[in-house]
């Protein structure tokens, strides 16, 4: 770096006891309570939390962006400027003009969704040109020449069509990129990043921790980066704030949280992290499930195209034996819900099959199944989802949610309350609390609430579509944990289809990796981790960000290039 | 883009054709024709009719052919010719009869229109942006008012009050003096001053309907993450609102052009009646009355036409305002 290091270690931000308060009706919770860091030239400060922790409105707060009825109620936000004029961002007006030139000139943001965060009904060169005039005056020519600029810097191809479409017609990296270019516009002093990574896979996100990491370099800018994935913490922070409920249980430098932390909180976070970095022990002790088993579940060459001509899942094949579970990994758009759902006839695939055993021996082909049949195999093959808000009715109460399965069965009165009670105690609830709407509880006690329901008819199969995405890492653990302890115990067999390596290997048997509808390689899990075979997997493994500061290498990832390699492949 | 236009016009004719025969057997469903309305009108003034007579009639009217026929002799003449057949009643060409009226029609409809437009939207972004407020209270409080009062009601209260209390001239379109007068600048300015009243009766109406779904939209835009976003680059409140948020709350609201268009123009039909106004809407009352089956069948179907034709204009500037739809 040409940058002078003494100038490295000057204090741009100055945030002292700040405290966000959003008034409600019962009373006024602290959102941000006393929280206080400084921000450095060139260096990284990474907040992390789980959600509802307040970092990001700690990041809105900055730039007086809380949404109402949020308002700041104390401290201070001192900017330090270049020509060593010093303001207080936290006394200025919210509407007013002083703020208003901080924004986006000296302190820009980036946010976690590409796709909502810009407007779909204005091109994007218009967008990213509006700071340069809003801050500068600079329209016409001249605009489109600087945002030209900007585009190259993010490396988007082709900058002078790019400039004039939509953010539809980009994908989800690619729209980050627009979102970064945006907040680059005016060289800000201060970035700060929002969660701008949760959203994208992981080699899409490895790609964009890389470019705001050049681009911090190449600007000396001062980066807040707020994320809940340890991992990427791990990757990219030089400091690291640890937040929970609005209060800032630890700061130090990355080092340190990582390997001496000092709060319990932290402790307990980390250990969460590095729990799902290996196998889970549950699973090291248990012997190994016998090859020679007549498998549960039997795919053989199954397809489904769209009618829109895209080839969902293709020539897919895989097995299931009994008591196992199966990973089945990718990135969006691989296939792997749709291959999910096929499992259950949600879609129906146009070529190939999939034979169930039935518990009296003999198989069927759940894809050619009558719908009697179908009745009966969906009562053994049962769905959890990624959504536990979503995926359960809110208006009927948890009892009632976990019965409907029952009732369809044709349990009644006594029994059916009795069975209703016996699997809240299963999934961890408890059951008194069935006269519960699904508000009342927490994204883990509701997914809990999935699981339950999906267990209710005894099933032998169950398809969790991204089961533990939504959750926070430290419920994630305990999710899979409960969900391998109810395998142990009723004897389950699992399609766990998941976008996070970490969980596949904490719980899986066997890991599928699926690319564009196929499936690149299967085996066993510790094979398939440690010793992939396809580019893809190796490019997919070396993107994951790693949970140790001493160890940071997804820059030095391995990247796949599926030109190349269908050309080899003739 | 031109693609997009090209689908929706060929769309347009199925819409168009189904029109016709809806409007054709509307027309037919009461019991009786022209003929029946007639008999009974000469009888109630004693005059007796010979059968012959009636039949001679019926035939000379086209009205002995089965009725798809009739409908197929119409229609033809329609497409052919741009003959809409002859008012039994008036003894005229219906085309004659009719294009006068409904040029003022369709002017009376846009002027509507663009006078509701102008008023919903800034009281519809007044009351999403402060929300639960007294104006919003006061703004949703008039608009619904103005819906629940009958057309007929505002029609005839709002003559009283210009006649009674302004001692304007109030009714049809023009003074006295302009009515057979060529078009001038004094009938234009004639006009103006009478063309508002029923403008702001028949906007009155569908007032509330826009400026609800302005609320509705522009409220749920607001709290969208890209306002964040451009709050975030220093854009000053006033702009941002109107750049994002209100932008793209009139998505939606053009979209509504389709179906407000029948609305004003079926409002239009009561208030012309009790204002008088040379429009379509008292032609049609007493061509239905009558059982007037050409002028009748031709007053639906150009209406119609003119609905398809607003559908049909706010598709296209719904896909002109929005890439999305552009794309698709």
């Amino acid at each position: 770096m040409s940058m002078n290091p003494n100038m490295s270690q000057e204090t741009i931000l100055k945030v002292e006891d700040l405290k966000t308060y959003f008034p409600m009706r019962t009373g006024i919770f602290k959102a941000v309570d006393g929280v206080s860091f400084e921000l450095k030239r060139g260096k990284t400060l990474c907040v992390v939390g789980e959600s509802g922790s307040g970092k990001s409105v700690t990041a809105r707060s900055i730039l007086q962006i809380v949404d109402r009825p949020g308002r700041i109620e104390g401290g201070s936000i001192l900017l330090t400027r270049a020509d060593g004029s010093v303001s207080d961002l936290a006394r200025l007006d919210a509407r007013g003009k002083d703020i208003r030139s901080v924004r986006g000139k000296e302190i820009a943001m980036i946010f976690q969704e590409p796709m909502s965060s810009l407007s779909p009904v204005h091109r994007i060169g218009t967008q990213i040109g509006e700071a340069l005039r809003i801050h500068f005056g600079i329209r016409g020519n001249e605009q489109r020449e600087r945002v030209l600029a900007l585009l190259r810097q993010v490396e988007i191809p082709r900058p002078e069509t790019a400039i004039d479409r939509y953010t539809f017609e980009f994908s989800g990296g690619m729209r980050q990129r627009v979102m970064i270019a945006m907040a680059l516009a005016c060289n800000p002093q201060v970035l700060i990043a929002d969660e701008p990574t949760t959203a994208l896979d992981v080699t899409t996100q490895a790609e964009i921790l890389d470019l705001i990491k050049k681009l911090q370099q190449s600007h000396g800018m001062a980066v807040l980066f707020i994320t809940h994935d340890m991992g990427v913490v791990a990757e990219i922070a030089d400091e690291v704030l640890v937040m929970y409920r609005g209060k800032v249980m630890e700061r130090g430098p990355v080092e340190q949280i990582f390997h001496a932390p000092q709060d319990d909180y932290t402790r307990r976070l980390i250990g969460s992290v590095v729990k799902l970095e290996k196998k889970a022990e549950v699973r090291l002790t248990r012997a190994a499930i016998s090859a020679e088993a007549a498998p549960l579940l039997d795919v053989k060459n199954l397809s489904l195209t769209f009618p829109s001509g895209l080839k969902a899942v293709d020539d897919v094949s895989l097995i299931v034996r009994p008591g196992e579970t199966l990973g089945i990994v990718g990135e969006s758009g691989s296939g792997k819900t749709t291959m999910g759902r096929c499992l259950l006839r949600v879609y129906d695939p146009q070529a190939g099959a999939i034979d169930f055993r039935r518990p009296d021996g003999h198989t069927v082909d759940i894809r050619t199944a009558d719908k009697a049949e179908l009745k009966d195999i969906r009562r053994e093959v049962r769905m959890i989802f990624q959504d536990p808000v979503g995926s359960l009715s809110p208006r009927k109460n948890v009892g009632q949610i976990i019965a409907e399965p029952l009732k369809l069965a044709g349990v009644k009165g006594r029994e059916l309350e009795d069975r209703v009670c016996e699997l809240m105690q299963q999934v961890g609830l408890e059951p008194a609390w069935r006269e519960r709407y699904p508000h009342a509880f927490s994204g883990g006690q509701r997914q809990r609430i999935g699981i339950a329901r999906a267990i209710a008819v005894k099933p032998r199969l169950i398809v969790a579509d991204e089961a533990t995405s939504a959750l926070d890492v430290s419920l994630r653990s305990q999710m899979l944990d409960l969900m391998m302890k109810l395998q142990d115990e009723l004897g389950l067999s699992y399609v766990f289809i998941s976008h996070d390596m970490s969980v596949i290997r904490y719980m899986c048997d066997r890991v599928a990796v699926m690319y564009r509808g196929r499936i690149v390689e299967a085996g066993d899990t510790d094979q398939v981790v440690n010793h992939p075979q396809h580019d893809y997997t190796r490019a997919l493994l070396s993107a994951i960000p790693h949970p140790d500061p001493r160890e940071r290498r997804i820059h030095k990832r391995f990247r796949y290039d599926p030109a190349r390699t269908v050309s080899a492949n003739g | 883009m031109l693609r997009y236009i090209l689908k929706r016009l060929v769309f347009a004719i199925p819409t168009l054709f189904a029109v016709s025969i809806i409007a054709f057997i509307i027309i037919q469903l009461p019991p009786g024709d022209y003929l029946t309305t007639l008999m009974a009108d000469w009888a109630s003034q004693g005059g007796a009719v010979e059968a012959g007579t009636v039949a001679a009639m019926r035939e000379r009217y086209g009205l002995d052919q089965p009725i798809y026929y009739q409908y197929y002799k119409w229609i033809w003449g329609i497409l052919t010719a741009g003959d809409f057949g002859i008012s039994f009643e008036l003894g005229k060409p219906v085309t004659e009869l009719i294009w006068n009226r409904l040029g003022f029609s369709l002017l009376l409809s846009l002027l509507t229109l663009c006078f509701v437009w102008a008023i919903a939207i800034p009281i519809g972004i007044l009351s999403a942006v402060r929300q639960y407020s007294i104006s919003d209270y006061t703004a949703t409080f008039l608009a619904f008012f103005f819906l629940a009062v009958p057309d007929f009601l505002m029609a005839l209260s709002a003559m009283y009050v210009m006649s009674a209390w302004f001692g304007q001239s109030v009714g049809g379109l023009f003074s006295p003096d302009y009515v057979d007068a060529g078009w001038s600048f004094g009938k234009l300015v004639d006009f103006a001053r009478h063309v508002w009243l029923p403008v702001v009766v028949i906007g009155l109406g569908s007032l509330a309907a826009l400026v609800r779904i302005m609320r509705a939209n522009l409220l749920d835009e607001l709290s969208k993450p890209y306002v964040t976003t451009a709050r975030a680059k220093g854009m000053s409140e006033l702009e941002l609102l109107i750049r994002y948020p209100v932008r793209l709350a009139l998505n939606p609201l053009i979209s509504t052009l389709g179906w407000i268009l029948p609305a004003v123009i079926s409002g239009e039909i009561i208030v012309s009646v009790v204002m008088s106004l040379p429009t379509t809407g008292p032609l049609l009352l007493r061509a239905l009355l009558a059982q007037d089956m050409y002028l009748a069948g031709s007053l639906i179907l150009l209406i119609s036409v003119l609905t398809i034709i607003g559908t049909l204009i706010s598709d296209i500037l719904l896909a002109l305002t929005d890439p999305r739809i552009r794309f698709q």
